[in-house]
């Protein structure tokens, strides 16, 4: 194939993959150089991993950063705490995003467009003023509390803010379009016959949802969960703005590392066993997802 | 017709305004092919879709063996569909795809093995039952289709465009299989389609649908024969109408100046039919005589017989005559002049 390549269409082909280099691999790979290093007080606050003296070239690397991390049951709380928020949030985002993808996909096109435009518009404001929103709504003289304070349903503003649930709440509905889209892009090729054949065949509906149209979307659910779980993981800003002490969350742990502490060694090494401990997961799972497509196409 | 198997009563159905169905009545008998052939839009398919129960009528009733079904989901109802693209599961494999419906039934397993190796057999599907559906051919799709419904031993088989998907030499043949196959398992059948050949082969009877009615039923031969409008008749084979004269006790042919005598006149006719096949032209030797006579404007040899478009007095019309004599050439030819006769007992008289 790459031999019938024009020259020109070579750099066409290949952009994308420089692109990656280098703004991926190469960013990558100094967070792990940096993780490997030493700290030290200064600018950078690490000790370079090569130096020259009289005594030739000196490596200055060390696996200390995390042997300290993965003995410390801090970080290793603080991960846990992000898996089980990332898991909540993908299923709770499954829960409402599979019937919204749903109707949208069956509903008329003239309607279908309205809905999906309506879906997408909150991505044209920051990500950052939609999260504040939700800090205005929820605080203690906020809207909510206003309201329920007026309607006569409690007497007291009521915490919403700073704990663990506003921050469930917040990824639920930062993330929520990540599930609906891939979700609706597979319920929208679906085949409406199957479902009446399904019922045809003396299927009940819920019957129908279980063996015809949850398998026939599993592609569309595993796609919008990954684009929703592995960013959560690592997710910084929610927990930072509507989040409390009652739970540490592992973004905020590298981000307090690296510029609370200044301990980039330490911060660095968080972030690639963050990023080691998910990835290799996935893959299996990739893996073996292609094979359980493979065998069913 | 005795107690009738199926009855649709009274039934109209609109879409945002747009009758599809309006106020609709048939009678199907048991065990017979009974076709709804329409052209695009005519209303037949939200017919179908409502005796499966996909969709409710907004009036009207539908007994099945005199008990009403109007309201009853379709999971309920005794009948199954056989899909236009068949809908079949993708994610399934053949067998699994067949005992879908058997499933959903409190049937043992070693029954539901049982019934589906013997529509296996009777659709001749065995050495597929661990194939994908994308993995088999169209016209093997079609039959895991229909025995994925006929597994179910339904009492009545919906059939909606159930050859449409075929190329034309698997068509004629499936055509055939799917006769047979009602014969021997005696279910009745409705088959919904536009393609009125099928229809003619497949029916024991058929109703002719435009814009959500009905407007003949009867079997092949009464509405080939006897089409009750200019609709029909065109809808229905290649159509000859003629306009007819009616004057002081005559009744002529308007077009080719031919005055009907063997006629036993109860109304005044204002149209009448004669079917192509039913006019044959001759060669004219010799050239005085001129009544009759017309000219060919067309020919399409077509092998078992030969098209003509003929003229008379500016009005064409078309002959079709059998090529019953091996010949290495037309006999008759473009711009020819030729003698037109029918047989008086093949005018078909309507009013339209």
């Amino acid at each position: 194939m790459i031999k019938n390549l024009k020259k020109q269409n070579v750099w066409f082909v290949f952009t994308p993959y420089l692109w990656l280099v280098l703004f991926f691999f190469v960013p990558l790979a100094l967070i792990f150089k940096i993780s490997i290093s030493v700290s030290e007080w200064g600018m950078p606050p690490y000790r370079d991993l090569f130096s020259f003296s009289e005594n030739g070239l000196k490596i200055n690397s060390t696996l200390g950063n995390y042997l300290f991390i993965f003995s410390d049951p801090f970080y290793i709380r603080s991960y846990l705490n992000s898996l089980s928020l990332a898991f909540t949030s993908t299923v709770l985002c499954l829960l409402i995003g599979y019937p919204i993808a749903f109707y949208v996909a069956k509903s008329k096109p003239s309607i279908r467009n309205i809905l999906l435009i309506m879906l997408i518009i909150p991505f044209w404001s920051s990500f950052l003023l939609r999260v504040y929103a939700w800090k205005v709504l929820l605080q203690g003289s906020g809207i909510i509390n206003s309201v329920l304070i007026h309607i006569g349903l409690i007497t007291e503003p009521i915490s919403m803010l700073h704990n663990h649930y506003a921050v469930i709440l917040g990824v639920v509905y930062t993330y929520l379009p990540f599930m609906i889209l891939p979700l609706y892009g597979y319920l929208v090729k679906f085949d409406l016959n199957l479902i009446d054949a399904s019922n045809d065949l003396g299927a009940k509906p819920l019957n129908t949802f279980v063996k015809v149209i949850l398998p026939l979307s599993l592609p569309g659910i595993v796609a919008g969960s990954m684009l929703v779980f592995i960013p959560v993981v690592g997710e910084y800003i929610i927990p930072e703005m509507l989040g409390g002490s009652d739970k540490l969350y592992f973004g905020k742990i590298i981000w307090d590392e690296f510029f609370v502490n200044r301990d980039w060694p330490i911060a660095s090494a968080l972030a690639m066993s963050g990023i080691v401990i998910l990835v290799f997961p996935i893959i299996i799972f990739q893996l073996m997802y292609a094979k359980y497509n493979f065998k069913n196409e | 017709m005795s107690e009738p198997f199926l009855q649709i009563i009274d039934v109209s159905k609109r879409f945002d305004n747009v009758v599809a169905l309006d106020k609709v009545n048939l009678k199907i008998a048991k065990s017979e092919i009974f076709s709804l052939l329409g052209s695009s839009g005519c209303g037949k398919s939200t017919l179908l879709r409502i005796i499966a129960g996909f969709e409710k009528p907004d009036e009207g009733r539908i007994l099945l063996e005199g008990k009403d079904i109007t309201k009853l989901p379709p999971y309920v109802r005794p009948l199954n569909i056989m899909f236009q693209n068949y809908a079949l599961f993708p994610h399934l494999n053949v067998t699994n795809n067949i005992q879908f419906g058997l499933k959903e039934e409190k049937i043992s397993k070693e029954e539901i093995n049982h019934r589906v190796n013997e529509i296996l057999n009777l659709l001749e599907l065995n050495g597929l039952e661990k194939r994908k559906i994308n993995e088999i051919s169209g016209g093997q799709q079609q039959r895991v289709a229909l025995a994925r419904c006929l597994v179910k031993k339904p009492k009545l088989l919906l059939l909606d465009e159930p050859l449409a998907a075929l190329d034309k030499q698997l068509r004629v043949q499936t055509q055939f299989e799917l006769v047979n196959l009602q014969y021997k398992l005696g279910i009745t059948f409705i088959i919904v389609t536009h393609d009125q050949e099928e229809a003619m082969s497949l029916s024991d009877r058929m109703a002719i649908m435009k814009n959500g009615e009905i407007l003949q039923v009867g079997n092949p031969v009464e509405i080939y024969e006897k089409p009750k409008d200019k609709y029909i008749a065109n809808f229905i084979g290649t159509a000859n109408i003629f306009n007819v004269l009616n004057k002081n006790n005559q009744i002529i042919i308007k077009e080719l100046n031919y005055e009907v005598k063997n006629i036993n006149k109860k109304e005044n006719y204002v149209k009448c039919l004669i079917r192509p096949e039913k006019i044959s032209v001759k060669k004219l030797e010799n050239q005085s005589d001129n009544l009759n006579i017309g000219v060919v404007k067309e020919v399409a040899y077509l092998g078992s017989y030969t098209k003509y478009l003929i003229e008379v007095n500016g009005f064409e019309f078309y002959s079709f005559m059998q090529n019953s004599l091996v010949s290495d050439n037309l006999q008759i030819r473009w711009d020819d002049k030729v003698q037109i006769s029918f047989n008086e007992t093949s005018i078909y008289f309507f009013n339209d």
